[in-house]
């Protein structure tokens, strides 16, 4: 199944704790991943852990899926970093502040994997 | 073994001074005190061990001698018609200086990472002025706290302990027991768990509940409707009620109004209900900055060229646009020719399609770590880590100026030395 949310990024304890570590594994696993409350979960109609694509007008990008009961409905979370980026409104809107959050999205599972950050940059390029 | 107390922690605008550092054969062996954030930057990661030039980016990096490397990079700057620098958050003030006068030098464009941060804030901050204090006045005084589109939990983790939430001081005696705490917010946090009040505003309508707590405190509460941006009315005069009756407000707000809809005048609103609340009681505001030292850059840059940021030297006298001049605005419109990104990674944190632009431009990157910034770099220079090897100023996020202390000597050179050479060598090539 699909959903339709509004995507915002943002910071995380461990998107911190690994910032200046970003070709491990553990700066992936800290910021490659997508919140989602259970309900909206059950849409998907996939368990957490599983790989979800999330395409905005703006891009498209594999991650993991994970529950965060503190979410709304709709309201998806993907920490800030090179995989919230591949899918963020680049319009700076007269302000020089790209739109980092607020973006419709377009949640699907998917059987893709999740690219490494030196993968991701390598479509850039 | 060498104990360092009081050090200072090079993460967040914290800028935590109760550090205790213990080394051992110049290696940090232990930190006590610091938060996870701060822990894992002062113990360290895989550094880049020597220069490092490649022609196309496709391929692998040679290693090279720093004296290759930065004649490489001034050659880079010096032949670009249109050189963006960026970054410079995770550095000392001593390197802003040079890199202020190398940008000044190329005609470049310098900007920081406040631009994907609080540099909507700036703007704000031009239109209605910003009512603050110092963290330590906050601490002493503040008996409401509020924390607006901000997660200090995960982002500035010792924030509530040492300065807001939990701080104990002179007139603030009972800690946590004699605040009240209002988290506004579009998911509930780890920061609005622990709020007295939580309010969930819907995503892109902080501008309305804004709006519509300064009619209430304004005597019109008439007007509002039932709910503002999924806030109940009721809740929104509550809240009025307690803001209106305290001691001492703080307001804190971070990406949560800086990054969506209506950005900088968000904070503008916010600021303006800061000034009207000074008709009932003492409030002040301030943004919650990230980088240890994002502040010390808009200070610097404010001092040497008038603008705190984006700002563009191209006409031989500084300008400033943010919308024209940003480091996002120039990589899409595909302006830039060429970039230096230093203590800071565009490449992990703007937009895809400015990284595209940036992987088709000659880029020089300095900075101590391997990151997506390296991955579409030409050059690529390690340097000393600030605060941490290199002793220097930073601003914390109320504005006051600290003094970053060397915990171990570094391997690498300070990035101070590395622009003066750049900018030597820009001069000499330029037949200056």
């Amino acid at each position: 199944m699909t959903l339709n949310a509004i995507l915002i990024t943002g910071r995380t304890i461990n998107q911190g704790a690994t910032i200046e570590n970003k070709t491990s594994l553990d700066y992936q696993e800290a910021t490659a991943y997508c919140e989602l409350n259970p309900k909206d979960i059950g849409i998907l109609g996939i368990s957490p852990g599983s790989c979800v694509s999330v395409t905005t007008d703006h891009g498209d990008v594999v991650v993991k899926l994970k529950e965060n009961k503190g979410n709304p409905d709709g309201l998806a979370f993907i920490p800030m970093g090179p995989w919230a980026n591949a899918v963020v409104n680049p319009d700076t809107r007269g302000c020089g502040m790209p739109g980092f959050k607020g973006i419709p999205s377009r949640i699907e599972p998917t059987e893709k994997k999740v690219l490494s950050m030196k993968e991701l940059i390598a479509r850039y390029k | 073994m060498t104990v360092i107390t009081d050090a200072l922690c090079p993460f967040c605008g914290c800028l935590c001074d109760d550090l205790t550092i213990v080394v051992e054969d110049n290696k940090i062996t232990d930190v006590k005190q610091a938060c996870k954030l701060g822990t894992a930057k002062i113990m360290g990661h895989h550094r880049i061990k020597a220069p490092m030039m490649r022609k196309d980016k496709n391929s692998e990096f040679t290693e090279v001698s720093y004296e290759e490397a930065i004649n490489e990079a001034a050659k880079i700057l010096s032949n670009s018609k249109r050189p963006l620098l960026y970054g410079w958050a995770s550095s000392v003030c001593e390197a802003h200086k040079k890199g202020i006068l190398l940008a000044e030098e190329l005609g470049a464009i310098i900007d920081n990472t406040a631009t994907v941060c609080h540099a909507p804030s700036t703007l704000a901050v031009h239109e209605k002025g910003l009512p603050s204090a110092t963290l330590g006045q906050i601490k002493n005084r503040a008996d409401v706290i509020v924390f607006w589109g901000s997660n200090p939990v995960h982002a500035h983790p010792r924030h509530m302990g040492r300065y807001s939430v939990f701080a104990k001081g002179l007139f603030t005696e009972k800690g946590r027991k004699g605040r009240k705490v209002i988290v506004v917010d579009v998911r509930k946090t780890e920061t609005a768990n622990m709020a007295d009040e939580f309010v969930q505003v819907q995503q892109g309508s902080d501008y309305l509940v804004v709006s519509a707590l300064r009619s209430i405190l304004s005597g019109h509460a008439d007007v509002v409707p039932d709910t503002v941006g999924g806030v109940p009315k009721e809740q929104l005069i509550k809240i009025v009620e307690v803001l209106k009756t305290a001691k001492f407000v703080s307001i804190f707000f971070g990406m949560g109004l800086t990054q969506s809809k209506s950005m900088y005048k968000n904070i503008d609103n916010a600021i303006s209900l800061t000034f009207e609340l000074n008709s009932f009681t003492k409030c002040v505001i301030t943004p919650m900055r990230g980088h240890y030292n994002v502040t010390g850059f808009g200070q610097v840059c404010a001092w040497e060229t008038g603008y705190a940021t984006a700002v563009d030297f191209a006409r031989g006298a500084p300008y400033y646009n943010p919308g024209e001049t940003a480091a996002n605005d120039v990589l899409l419109r595909k302006e830039t020719d060429a970039a230096m990104i230093i203590a800071g990674d565009a490449g992990a944190h703007f937009p895809a399609d400015s990284v595209r632009h940036l992987a088709r431009i000659p880029v020089v990157q300095i900075d101590p770590y391997w990151n997506p910034t390296t991955e579409v770099s030409n050059v690529v220079i390690p340097v000393a880590i600030c605060g941490v090897e290199v002793a220097g100023t930073a601003y914390r996020m109320d504005g006051v100026s600290l003094r970053m202390r060397k915990m171990v000597e570094p391997a690498h050179p300070p990035d101070t030395e590395i622009l003066e050479k750049i900018t030597e060598r820009v001069r000499e090539l330029r037949g200056e």
